[in-house]
């Protein structure tokens, strides 16, 4: 399974990117996120640790996810990307998007 | 020419992931390509795939998209064809910016043309060729 989610235990909801964020698998992300919100959950890290690669499909369903979540009144939170995700972001000024922090433990500390 | 072969696939998205594994460990096979490398190729391929599936195929399960591999010593050619009609490659133009940052789509050939060494297009649209390094 490519997403993991739990809960941390100061009620952000985690969910882990395992291996990529694609085409394939991009619009199950963005479902695994709607139902969280449908259940109460407002705030959320996504946690790309073990992501190796991502592309403009998954790029773009975080942008969603960023908006739906915004438009619930959450705070959403990226963390774990490594060198080569993170300069995919900042190629697409997406970094101007996203609160990214460098580790999980961090960005669920700023919460 | 060290290696060259070819895959052809129905346009199913779930076929995405196994593909792009199985070219990657076939070209990196010599185990000296860096990370930053194997990412290039991997997101590169992610980008064609999806957009020939998606969009060359309008995601047809009966039309096919082909993807042929040459590699040589310091380079990987990929050549990834669709069955559509093709499309002004030309005419795209994402740019990033505050005007498209909430945007959902559009960044797949930017993507592409800042992660390849190369890009070019056949005439009708449905023919993406990309250079990448090997090592």
């Amino acid at each position: 399974m490519p997403f993991t989610v739990t809960e941390s235990g100061n009620g952000v909801s985690v969910v882990t990117v395992d291996g990529q964020l694609i085409v394939a698998n991009r619009q199950e992300l963005k479902q695994i996120v709607q139902d969280a919100l449908d259940g109460g959950a407002r705030r959320f890290l996504l946690d790309f640790t073990p992501t190796a690669y991502i592309d403009s499909s998954g790029l773009g369903a975080l942008v969603s996810i960023s908006k739906r979540v915004r438009e619930a009144g959450g705070e959403l939170r990226l963390a774990g990307l490594n060198e080569d995700l993170r300069s995919l972001f900042e190629l697409t000024k997406l970094d101007t998007l996203f609160t990214i922090s460098d580790t999980a433990a961090e960005g669920l500390a700023a919460f | 020419m060290q290696d060259a072969f070819r895959l052809e696939l129905p346009s199913e998205l779930a076929r995405v992931g196994d593909a792009i594994a199985t070219i990657s460990g076939r070209c990196f096979a010599d185990g000296l390509a860096s990370p930053r490398t194997r990412f290039r190729l991997c997101t590169v391929l992610a980008e064609a795939l999806g957009n020939a599936m998606l969009y060359g195929n309008g995601g047809d399960p009966n039309r096919c998209v082909t993807i042929e591999v040459a590699i040589d010593d310091d380079r990987i050619i990929l050549a990834v064809s669709d069955q559509g009609d093709g499309f002004d490659h030309a005419a795209t133009s994402f740019q990033p910016g505050d005007d498209s940052l909430e945007a959902t789509r559009g960044r797949g050939l930017f993507v592409i043309r800042h992660l390849a060494d190369h890009v070019e297009f056949n005439e009708r649209g449905n023919t993406i060729w990309v250079t990448l390094p090997r090592h």
